[in-house]
Parts: structure tokens; sequence; C-alpha cells
């Protein structure tokens, strides 16, 4: 069954398109619009921006595949991003990652059996000064303990984390709401 | 004058959580020059940049002012690329900087853009930094909307504008030509240079590629005069230097400090020592693609040139008393890299550091080409085994041979990177992997040969070439 990308999706994708020289050029824009307009993005899914961009459908394949962000599988409310790179790893992140594990009843890359979470080992997050930390779309979780990963899965159970941001939808606001999570003073 | 720790160019509105509202920052004098800028002659600023010494933040520590005077001075079309996809393990101050800062950082590339006559600028965010994406959409917008981006900036006919581009997940995209693979829409495959991007760059145009924290010191140094930012810096190298200190220190944190700061100084004055007053075993002076440091070398300055040059820095070697030649006889000390700096006390398991290093890069090749696709993979699975103690002799040499073996003959620098990160960890703290060796073999854990590293590992190891 193909699919087509919505009204509003395809306007939002116009005024993207009208910043590049080439339609190509909006391929991730256009892979990031599909996958909040259509979920996962399947060989539908992928024809459908294909064939809006007009290139070829191996052209897409291939950047979905190539980024971390793009899914083919449908994956949890919260995608969970945590750290393990070296800067958390020698504050504990490891201890934190098995943790999550062991709280989610999941092993890393897995979502959740109610599809609440889906837990990524992550690389850097560029948040190396309050390791070991976790991202889950526009809101950081610094200076993660035990005590604080409970925090953050109730937190997020009740009020899940989209990674669509979404600036015309007015993003912005429930982004600039969370920036308590920067520790001050420290500059 | 020599800046102090007490000058504060880019992060004078760290945690203040209200300068990203375009009016605060307008009061505080935010675009107030853009008029009068626009109102130069480009040369004039472009040669201010010259004579500032400012050097790239990102890595590589190239002088900003004669990288825009690469461009052809003919070109019909260039572009402007802030390359904001930090994501160098260690460095978290791009990412704050924007968070923090935004109009700063637009109002740097509205004076760089006139300065090279370019009217599309793109920032490339990286892709999970959401938060700080909607942060710069918005900053953008209202710059827009105040008039400073657009057919007519600040009233002065001059065209420019912006347009927020977002990664999705992918380390090799900050390498710069990787970055305008991924711009145009595509795998962000490195490309080979020459050409340079400020010949032939994006969508094939001449292009000038530069860090939030490079593009930030600009308007600082358009109003006051490169000569007064050369004077804040050590040596050839301008201003001051943000570091993201990180690890085990008792205050980590973003910290802009004078250039050319010991580390010792870093570590146990502004950082506030090691947690539980233990010794420093080892620093990455910025991101971990450069060669550690050990403790006796923790009183070199944070600079660029010195942690290539000081005499005090021990040299890479391939083998005990072998030194890694870069090309042409070039040796390796360290590099500043990103500013990321991280710190490991006594207790840390260096070969566990370097397997968790070596794995991160053989995830993030982008498997384009062969040395640094296949040679990220052995260098991680030889590091591993070594440090989960089950590694079999001749394992540390291999190591180092395989990293010989990447070093200088990829296509970008990330192949660079996972070599210079091995050899630097063997040449600093050698012992500690042959324990872990020999531990294994006391209890008789080596894992099994796995021929095709081993074999292919010794083939590839001609390798050396500069670039």
């Amino acid at each position: 069954m193909p699919v087509h990308l919505s009204e509003a999706a395809r306007k939002k994708l116009d005024a993207v398109i009208s910043r590049y020289p080439t339609p190509m050029a909006a391929t991730l824009p256009a892979l990031h619009i599909a996958q909040a307009d259509l979920g996962p993005l399947t060989p539908e899914v992928q024809q459908a921006v294909a064939d809006y961009l007009k290139v070829p459908v191996a052209h897409i394949y291939g950047v979905v595949t190539f980024y971390t962000m793009f899914h083919q599988r449908k994956v949890g409310k919260n995608v969970l991003m945590v750290c393990t790179n070296i800067s958390c790893m020698l504050r504990g992140a490891y201890e934190i990652m098995a943790y999550l594990e062991k709280q989610l009843g999941v092993k890393r890359g897995e979502t959740t059996a109610d599809g609440m979470f889906t837990l990524v080992e992550e690389e850097c997050l560029a948040a190396c000064a309050n390791a070991p930390m976790a991202i889950c779309g526009p809101e950081y979780f610094l200076d993660l303990t035990p005590e604080k990963v409970d925090q953050m899965l109730a937190d997020l159970r009740a009020r899940p984390r989209s990674e669509h941001v979404d600036f015309e939808r007015g993003g912005i606001a429930s982004a600039a709401g969370v920036s308590d999570t920067v520790r001050e003073g420290d500059h | 004058m020599p800046a102090t720790r007490d000058t504060k160019i880019i992060t004078r509105y760290f945690g203040d959580d209200t300068q990203k509202q375009i009016a605060v920052a307008e009061k505080r004098g935010a675009y107030a020059a853009v008029a009068k800028t626009l109102g130069r002659p480009p040369a004039e600023i472009q040669e201010q940049l010259k004579v500032s010494n400012l050097r790239g933040r990102g890595g590589a520590g190239f002088y900003t002012g004669a990288k825009w005077g690469f461009v052809p001075k003919d070109a019909k079309t260039t572009y402007l690329v802030i390359n904001a996809d930090e994501s160098e393990p260690g460095t978290c101050k791009d990412r704050e900087l924007i968070y923090w800062d935004p109009h700063l950082l637009i109002e740097g590339i509205i004076d760089t853009a006139y300065a090279m006559s370019c009217h599309h600028a793109y920032i490339y965010i990286r892709g999970e930094m959401m938060r700080e994406y909607l942060v710069l959409k918005q900053a953008v917008a209202d710059a827009y909307a105040r008039g400073y981006l657009g057919k007519n900036v600040a009233g002065t006919g001059y065209q420019l504008e912006v347009t927020v581009h977002r990664g999705a997940g992918a380390y090799i995209c900050g390498e710069e030509t990787g970055l305008l693979s991924s711009l145009e829409g595509k795998r962000g495959w490195p490309r080979l240079k020459p050409p340079f991007p400020a010949i032939v760059g994006l969508f094939g145009q001449p292009t000038i590629i530069n860090n939030p924290e490079t593009i930030m010191n600009v308007p600082a140094i358009v109003d006051k005069g490169g000569a007064w930012f050369a004077a804040l810096g050590m040596g050839k190298s301008g201003g001051t230097r943000l570091l993201c200190v990180s690890g085990h220190v008792n205050k980590p944190g973003v910290y802009e400090l004078p250039m050319g700061i010991s580390f010792r100084e870093l570590i146990f004055d502004v950082c506030g020592g090691v947690p539980g007053g233990k010794r420093v075993k080892g620093v990455i002076p910025g991101g971990v693609s450069m060669p550690p440091l050990d403790e006796s070398e923790l009183d070199v300055p944070c600079e660029f040139d010195a942690l290539q040059t000081d005499k005090r820095i021990k040299e890479c070697e391939v083998s005990p008393g072998v030194k890694f030649d870069m090309g042409g006889g070039r040796t390796l000390r360290t590099m500043a890299g990103s500013g990321g700096v991280v710190v490991m006390d006594q207790d840390t398991d260096m070969p566990r550091a370097l397997a968790r290093i070596s794995r991160f890069f053989a995830h993030e090749s982008c498997g384009q080409c062969t040395p640094c696709r296949e040679g990220s993979g052995w260098l991680a699975r030889v590091a591993t085994r070594i440090a989960e103690e089950g590694g079999r002799p001749g394992d540390v040499d291999l190591l180092t041979s395989i990293a010989h073996g990447i070093a200088g003959n990829s296509i970008c620098a990330l192949g660079d990177a996972a070599a210079w990160a091995a050899l630097g960890f063997v040449t600093k703290f050698r012992s500690e992997f042959e324990a872990k060796v020999e531990a294994a073999q006391r209890r008789g854990a080596t894992t099994p040969a796995e021929p095709p590293a081993a074999s292919a590992a010794g083939a590839a190891s001609a390798g050396g070439g500069g670039h």
C-alpha cells in the first residue's frame, strides 16, 4: 500500500525544500518530517519521500541506514539515549545502563513491551561535564544516579518526550521549560 | 594584554536564561554593531581576522583568517557553514554556547558572511541536540523578524539567509567534508582533499566551514580589533579558549580560560582537584582523538602549538623506542583538538578506557575506505580483548601495528584519530596493557586467534603517509 505524507507535512517540507538549491539536499529534513508524520521509515514511507523529492529510493534507503536517528522499525514513545562514552564511563555510565536495563526489563537497543521506552546506548551527547547523562527528546537528564534514574523513568512514563521536536508547533516552549537541567554557576 | 581567568568573550551570559530572547540580547548590545560593520570594506574585516590569530576551535586549530582568504576572489556564489555537529567525546562547549547565547552566534555569522561576500549560511546542528535546535530556530526566526537577517540586513541592503539544518546521528558529519555531503542530503561520506572546501565545497561552490566557538569570537574581533585579540592569547594563538573538563575532577564544567593555561592549574585550581585527593594518571587534552598526557606532562600549556611541540611531551611510539612517523619525519606528541579535557585518576583502567574509545571509532567509521572501516574494527576487537583479560601474547604490538596501518591511509582524519588514540594510550601506559595480557596468560584465558585480524594487520602496516 503506497503511503502519502499528510497535507501539513507536505507544506512543511515545501518550505524546507525552498531553502536549498536542490531537492536532494532536503533529504535529512524530509526524513525527519516523514518520521514524525508517518512513523517508522518503512519501504513505503521511503518511497513516498523519494517520490516527493524526485530522487531514487535507493538514495533514500542509503541515507536512512546511515544515520542512527532514522528508524525502520517502531520505537517507543520515549527514545532514551544513554551516553556510555569515556567521560560518562569514568563516572559510572555502565552501572547506570545496567540499572536501566534492570528497571525496564530490556537490553540496550530494545523496546519495552508496553511501547513506552526504547533504550539506546549512545555515543557522546556533549554534556560531558554532567556525566553520566541521558537525553530523551529535547530534555537532558544529567549527573545520573540510580535515584535520579527512577525519577526520570517515572517522569517519562507520565509525560513522554517525543524525539520529533516540532518548531512550528511551538516546541520551543517545552524546550525552554527544561533549561534548569543545565547546571548553572560552573562558569 | 594577555587574558586573565576573568576575561570572558563568549561565555559572558552563561547561566542567564533570558539572553536567548532577542529583546534582552539587544538590550545588552547584541546586533548593535551590525550596521556599522556592514559599512566597512569586507577586506578590512578579513585583515583584522588575520591579525587576530584566531584559530579554529573545532579541533584542527587552523588560522581562521587564512582559511577565509582561500576563497577565490571572483567566486559568484559562496557558502558559510557552521559546524555545530559537536560529537567529539569529551567536548560539550558548542551545545552550551548555542543554548545560552544563540544571538552571539548569529551576529558572528552575519559578520563572517559579509566579510566573505556570502549570502546564504547553513548551521548544521547535531540531530541529537533537539533542545538546542529549537533554541536556535527561535533565535534565527527572531533575527529575521527584527531585520538582522533576510533581504536587507539592518537596513544596509546586504542580503543574508540563514538556514538551520539538523543532522540525524553520525559522528562523521562533524568532519567538514562529511558534513557537506550530509548537508547535500547524502550519507555523511567525507571527500578527498584537495580540492578543499574553500575552493569546491557545498553544492560545488567555495565554502567556509567554521566551528560555533570560532564564529562567536568574530564580533569582538571586528569591534575591538585583531591586535587586541592576538594580545589576549599566547604565542600564535589569539583569544581565550573554552575547555570542557570532564571525568575525575571535583568541578567538571565548561570554562573560558586564558590560552595556554597549564593542565595542572586547570585540574587542581580551576576544577578543584581530583575526587578523594587521588593522583592524576592521564589526561586526554582535546577530545578522544588526541593522544593522552600522563602525570609527568601536566605542566605543559594547553595551546595549539605547545601541545604539538613541547619537548616535555613524549612522542608516540609504534613500539618501544620506535617513534611513530606522521609522514616526512614528523613525530606525534599530541594536539589541542576540540578543548575536551578528560581527566583520569590513578585508579583508571587504561586498557578499558582505550577499548571504549576504540569501540566508538569502530562504530562511527563511515565505512567508505578500507583502512579505517576494517582497521577501526580490528583496533576495537584487540583493545577489548586485552582490556577484558583475554589478550594473546603479541596483542599490544598488534594494536600499534594496526594503528600504524590506518594512520595516514584514510580519506579523512577519523582513521588517524582511531590510530592516534591507540598509539597514545599504548605509548604512555604500555605496562598496563602488557600486565593485562600477562594476567590472561596466567589464567589461560586467551581468546582464540583471529587469523584475518592478525594477518591483515601485518599486510596493512606499510602506512604512515602525511596529510
